[in-house]
């Protein structure tokens, strides 16, 4: 099946289309207008009511968002440079300027967040220190090297389809500014997964060269991809004591990791089919009990290597984000200096 | 307008008294940006972003919140300059309005048989 299909434009491509992105936007909205008369943080939390950054919250809350937001802010930045690796090679004009839009994206959905942390009492000029520090992470997926140009395909349907998954819950977050900047984000992943779709759909519709480059994407990416939604949390694994459960009755986290990750799995497994790849698991098959696709072990070993550091890319990531900033400071360095001068005029125009 | 009670002057309610020495870009002051989405729509909260002054503040607006065509329109506000009201002071606040029914319509007793009221 290399090509002869064409995609249907009902079905949906991603999370951001479905109705679950609708019913969290909607969700979003009649919760504004039916403010209610809860009072005091677990009042709200319990009426499923937004908290706001003036209302008073526990210390453990603020920490843990201002920690989650931080590290999605980071990964949102971080994640600017597989791509933008690319940016230069990109095969034409057209998929050129598109690239350029989504890592543009991507410093923007940083923004968005850093933004929202900050709402926390949190700096953002603090966050990125401790983002080039080392005290803060980022998602561990953008360790991993874009080799090929398939790669920025394998991103945006992979990694921006886990992404999606991931971040429709949290436009239900209880921390309204949280909340509100994912709405934002989600509805620009979905450019960025179906570009990614489409950058496979025309190299598996190539030259056998281009289809064996796009498969190889997709072997490198789909079980980083699965990673993503972190360690498991159910059954068994919840008794280990993650975030999952104090997270869930804060209303910070609406599903566990192993539910989003069977979401994923069973929503890419047709589209696969329909670009003609084939994923790498042995194990994947479709469980008529349980209404959901089986799939085989993650390695949870690389995962933890990879998060501490020992990734392909971790050293070169930091690095190039560190020396980015630092080779910006004469540009910040001048914009207060000039600000400063304006001000300086206007003061003596008016004396 | 919900962004409207999220003014950054709880920044210096929150942990900003742990900061660690200021470094030069930290001085940007934060603006909000209000965004009015088209034609007959007011200006609407849409988020935060730090800037040396306000011409910078509006471009970085622009390429932060409008790269859709989410605007025709742009405010940006000095967050500092905004005051806002305490939710601690909600109820004494906003009370006098609470007890004061007789302002909403369906406080009167009419027949029900009169149209148009």
């Amino acid at each position: 099946m290399y090509g002869n299909d064409v995609i249907d434009p009902n079905v949906p491509l991603n999370a951001a289309e479905t109705a679950a992105y609708d019913e969290a936007a909607a969700h979003v909205e009649g919760r504004a207008v039916g403010e209610a008369s809860a009072e005091g943080f677990d009042a709200l939390i319990a009426a499923d009511q937004r908290i706001e950054p003036r209302d008073a919250m526990p210390d453990k809350y603020r920490e843990t968002l201002i920690r989650q937001i931080a590290q999605h802010a980071h990964s949102e930045i971080i994640g600017m440079q597989p791509e933008g690796n690319w940016i230069t090679r990109a095969p034409s004009l057209r998929r050129k300027a598109i690239l350029i839009a989504k890592v543009q994206d991507e410093a923007g959905h940083g923004l968005y967040l850093y933004s929202a942390a900050e709402t926390l009492g949190v700096d953002r000029a603090e966050l990125l220190d401790r983002l080039h520090d080392g005290k803060q992470k980022y998602s561990s997926i953008f360790n991993y090297p874009t080799l090929t140009w398939a790669d920025n395909g394998a991103i945006g349907w992979l990694v921006d389809g886990a992404a999606i998954m991931n971040q429709v819950p949290l436009c239900r977050c209880s921390y309204g500014p949280y909340a509100r900047a994912m709405i934002r984000v989600c509805k620009e992943e979905s450019f960025h997964q179906r570009q990614g779709f489409e950058i496979l759909w025309t190299l598996m519709r190539g030259t056998e060269a281009q289809r064996a480059m796009a498969q190889d994407a997709a072997n490198r990416w789909w079980w980083p991809a699965l990673a993503m939604f972190g360690p498991p949390d159910t059954g068994e694994a919840a008794k280990g004591g993650g975030h999952t459960e104090q997270s869930m009755a804060w209303g910070i986290k609406r599903f566990a990791n192993d539910d989003l990750r069977q979401k994923f799995v069973d929503m890419m497994v047709p589209q696969a089919d329909k670009l003609g790849i084939v994923l790498p698991d042995p194990d994947l098959r479709w469980n008529e009990e349980r209404g959901h696709y089986d799939f085989g072990d993650i390695d949870w070993g690389e995962f933890w290597r990879v998060l501490r550091g020992d990734g392909p890319c971790n050293a070169e990531r930091i690095e190039h984000r560190r020396s980015a900033h630092a080779e910006g400071a004469w540009v910040r360095e001048a914009a207060t200096a000039y600000a400063a001068k304006q001000a300086s005029r206007r003061q003596e125009s008016a004396a | 307008m919900s962004g409207a009670q999220t003014p950054p002057t709880e920044q210096a309610a929150g942990t900003a008294a742990d900061s660690p020495p200021v470094a030069p870009e930290r001085s940007w002051p934060l603006w909000e940006v209000f965004v009015r989405g088209k034609r007959g729509l007011s200006h609407v909260h849409a988020g935060s972003l730090h800037a040396p002054d306000a011409a910078f503040a509006l471009r970085n607006a622009r390429d932060v919140y409008t790269r859709r065509q989410e605007g025709v329109s742009i405010w940006v506000v000095r967050a500092d300059d905004i005051t806002a009201s305490s939710p601690d002071e909600k109820d004494s606040f906003f009370d006098p309005a609470a007890d004061k029914i007789y302002r909403h319509p369906t406080f009167y007793d009419v027949p029900d048989d009169v149209e148009y009221l």
